[in-house]
């Protein structure tokens, strides 16, 4: 296998130029996105420290963050309904890669919290606490940020309760 | 009434580090010493921009020739509406360039007005200012009469009479794309 500088060698004009040998070609897509009219009630209710959800009229089941629809039944969902600050982690990951423009010290723990009275989880950061005592069941509770906006990001992360784990009937379903 | 729905701008970015590897690291060079490089394939064809590998007998291409700053546009596509980070803000042909020396065409930008842009007319590089080691050192190729040079082509001001090669007002007045 011969190298760019050794073709190079042979072109007159172009010998003992340095090598290019890498480059980097950004892939860049830039959307205007909308959240649609559900998502924009739950955004906007997040400046007021507010948890919004739906519930499905036919299987009942509660979405948090809310679509507008139920994804099993294919239906609008009508019913809105406000949600607790606190909840169960389903599962959890401990992430160790720092994402660009992430201000979260590596490593952290990720995890879907199912907010009480939620059938689906709610992507979050678990705080507070040793990333490695974090468990399938710990109950926790939103932390919420000084500076609130339409964001998921107004919750800063979760935190433990501090009581004892959740049972695993309550929360088996929905994992 | 229904609230007013949120929109916010969304930039999904995955910066790609790729190694170039001999031939495109020799041409990605060469661009930014303003030669343009091609291959010659196991038939004799000089193809450019360069292949790494022989189109028809898949053998490893080594065999780099530079080529001419001048070359014929074999076919074209007009944009009258350019997009963010394209080569050229106000509006221009793509085009496919055969370089003298090269029997293969290579994709880029011709600043031109529309209604002088036709298959076979003569092209030159126009080099940028400031090169990297990029297909973007070449700014976009500008018309010339065969009469010019390559180097006066690219370079001096007395080509810039010509449509479109005026470096100091690339955006001279036309109508409207029909």
């Amino acid at each position: 296998m011969t190298s760019a500088a050794e073709l190079l060698a042979g072109i007159a004009e172009l010998a003992g130029a340095e090598p290019i040998t890498r480059v980097t070609i950004p892939a860049r897509l830039e959307y205007a996105y909308s959240p649609g009219t559900a998502q924009t009630r739950f955004l906007n209710a997040l400046r007021e420290k507010r948890l919004l959800a739906e519930r499905c009229p036919q299987c009942t089941r509660v979405y948090v963050p809310p679509r507008g629809a139920c994804p099993t039944c294919g239906i609008a969902t009508s019913e809105q309904l406000e949600l607790p600050h606190t909840g169960t982690v389903t599962t959890f990951c401990i992430v160790n890669i720092a994402a660009k423009g992430l201000d979260v010290e590596v490593p952290y723990c990720y995890a879907y919290v199912l907010i009480d009275g939620a059938h689906v989880g709610l992507h979050a950061r678990i705080g507070d606490t040793p990333y490695a005592e974090v468990r399938i069941g710990q109950r926790v509770e939103a932390v919420w940020r000084d500076e609130l906006g339409p964001s998921l990001a107004s919750i800063s992360h979760f935190r433990p309760t501090g009581e004892p784990d959740a049972d695993p009937e309550s929360y088996r379903r929905w994992m | 009434m229904p609230p007013e729905v949120l929109s916010a701008p969304l930039i999904v970015e995955f910066p790609f580090t790729r190694s170039t590897g001999p031939v495109l690291g020799a041409f990605l060079t060469g661009l930014r010493e303003r030669v343009v490089l091609g291959v010659r394939g196991s038939d004799g064809r000089v193809i450019c921009p360069p292949a790494e590998y022989d189109p028809v007998t898949a053998e490893e291409l080594t065999h780099l020739v530079p080529l001419g700053q001048l070359g014929t546009v074999t076919t074209w596509a007009w944009n009258a509406s350019p997009r963010p980070y394209q080569p050229l803000d106000t509006p221009f042909a793509w085009v496919l360039v055969r370089l003298d020396g090269a029997d293969t065409a290579l994709l880029h930008a011709l600043d031109a007005p529309r209604a002088s842009v036709r298959t076979g007319m003569r092209v030159a590089v126009r080099w940028a200012e400031e090169r990297t080691g990029a297909i973007t050192d070449i700014a976009c190729f500008v018309p010339v009469t065969d009469a010019a040079t390559p180097t006066d082509a690219a370079t001096s001001t007395e080509t810039a009479s010509a449509p479109g090669t005026d470096d100091a007002a690339p955006t001279e007045p036309e109508g409207p794309a029909v």
